[in-house]
């Protein structure tokens, strides 16, 4: 379980954070939404302590995290895998150097152990003979797999998607939507996405919270979101610009 | 800065447990600056040669017979012109390179990633570096001083009629061991500082590539800006 209290980020004297109230519960998958810039992936980087928070807590499985020493967060992070914006692959790696580099890292298993695993999570996310293959030689949709990939390799309990779907088009943003509805069921992960596109909240999310001014404004599920009265929620829901939207 | 430094010596033993990534980097701060290393050098070496016979001829009048140039030429790669050029052509080619590989990397979210993995990106991506700027820097500018030396004998041969073996008979007959060790030792300050820098500008690289443009250019000034002021330091120091 991952609660999130009362947490406050700024940047630069401006308030991305202001004060953020947000409990996960094991195996839920939660798609977190919200106008760009909204402060959606400083809150996603500050579950995995990427980002270290002005004020608050987080609590990782009843550990708090913020406070925490760097060796201790790098075994809290094990438990996490995370799917970035761009992918972020390491591009001096081949494919499979990308998604076992964990593996390599963190455990005794021999390089044949590896490649075999990480094949599997290849298979898993339907890529196949790609594992020689730069992450130059790849399209958005397939670097979008391998990042799933390898944020799958370590079978962690949490995995978090920022922006998953951005950039792909709508048939390769539907698979990549179906994969990770699939990999959270299968595996029994928490899952935490966050995104600014109403399609893909509603198919992934078990339930949606939304993120403005720095603080969650609405939780809710999917069903809850269409039919809300908040004006704001609504306004977002419905895509409607006013004069403050610029 | 300091802490930095602080952690990159604190993941030593990771790093010579990972040897092949630190091998990695020795090709290519090492192996891969000889072209440029051999061009500074012989050309360093040659002109070094001729303003040194300038000097004592045309200036001087004669009062230091040619028979010494190969000494004076000689301490002068030794000491100074070996470690500073080779200094300043690895803050241009690897200095700048490594701030830029690694500012690319933070603005593209891959250093984001590395620990998201639980890899501590000081531990994989500047220890790594620093190790190998460290070591192949001496390694650099002993061939450095080596290639300069023929540059230098060259021109003495060819265009200034000194023979080899008054040439070489002057270099070995004032040869100082201690020379080369003060260039080794500036050579170890000149490696592991521009590897430093460049590490430590590249982490903190932000705003997409016009930053990565920014880090490049700050490394090259950083480091170069390093070695002529720790040259001068070390002058101090150990003469």
């Amino acid at each position: 379980m991952i609660e999130i209290k009362h947490v406050k980020k700024s940047f630069d004297g401006k308030a991305v954070l202001r004060d953020v109230h947000l409990t996960i519960p094991k195996g839920e998958t939660i798609v977190i939404i919200g106008r760009s810039g909204c402060g959606k992936t400083v809150l996603l980087k500050s579950i995995i302590g990427l980002i270290t928070p002005d004020g608050g807590e987080i609590l990782v499985n009843g550990k708090e995290i913020t406070t925490m020493d760097r060796e201790d967060l790098f075994q809290i992070r094990k438990k996490f895998g995370m799917l970035f914006q761009g992918a972020a692959l390491f591009d001096s790696m081949t494919v499979e150097e990308n998604i076992g580099l964990a593996l390599w890292e963190h455990t005794d298993l021999s390089d044949d152990e590896i490649r075999r695993k990480v094949r599997e999570k290849l298979e898993v996310v339907g890529l196949y003979n790609v594992e020689q293959k730069k992450p130059a030689e790849l399209s958005g949709g397939m670097k979008k797999r391998v990042g799933l990939a390898r944020a799958l390799i370590m079978d962690p309990e949490f995995v978090l998607y920022d922006e998953p779907t951005t950039g792909l088009d709508p048939i390769m943003a539907d698979a990549i939507i179906t994969l990770i509805v699939e990999t959270s069921r299968k595996l029994d992960i928490t899952s935490i996405a966050v995104t600014h596109d109403l399609v893909s909240a509603s198919k992934i999310g078990d339930r949606i919270a939304m993120l403005d001014d720095g603080r969650i404004i609405f939780t809710g599920t999917p069903k809850e979101l269409k039919s809300t009265k908040d004006p704001v929620v609504k306004q977002f829901v419905e895509g409607k610009a006013d004069s403050t939207s610029l | 800065m300091s802490i930095f430094l602080y952690r990159i010596l604190g993941s030593t033993g990771y790093t010579l447990r990972n040897r092949r990534i630190v091998l990695d980097q020795m090709l290519e701060i090492g192996v891969h600056s000889l072209p440029l290393v051999t061009i500074v050098a012989v050309f360093t070496g040659a002109v070094a040669s001729w303003q040194a016979a300038y000097q004592l001829e045309g200036v001087m009048g004669g009062v230091v017979s040619l028979d010494y140039l190969g000494a004076g030429v000689s301490a002068a790669i030794l000491i100074e012109l070996s470690p500073v050029l080779a200094g300043i052509v690895v803050a241009g080619r690897v200095g700048a390179s490594i701030a830029a590989e690694l500012g690319t990397m933070r603005v593209t979210e891959q250093i984001d990633a590395l620990e998201s993995l639980a890899i501590d990106p000081v531990r994989y991506l500047a220890a790594p570096r620093f190790v190998a700027g460290w070591t192949m820097m001496p390694v650099l500018v002993i061939y450095s001083s080596f290639v300069a030396h023929m540059g230098a004998y060259v021109v003495a041969f060819l265009l200034l009629d000194i023979s080899t073996t008054a040439f070489f008979g002057s270099v070995q007959g004032h040869f100082l061991v201690y020379n080369v060790f003060s260039g080794l030792v500036k050579a170890l300050v000149f490696g592991g500082g521009t590897a430093l820098i460049g590490c430590s500008i590249g982490f903190r690289t932000a705003g997409g590539a016009e930053g990565v443009g920014r880090a490049t250019i700050k490394a090259f000034v950083y480091s170069s800006a390093f070695i002529l002021v720790g040259d001068y330091i070390l002058a101090m120091v150990l003469f």
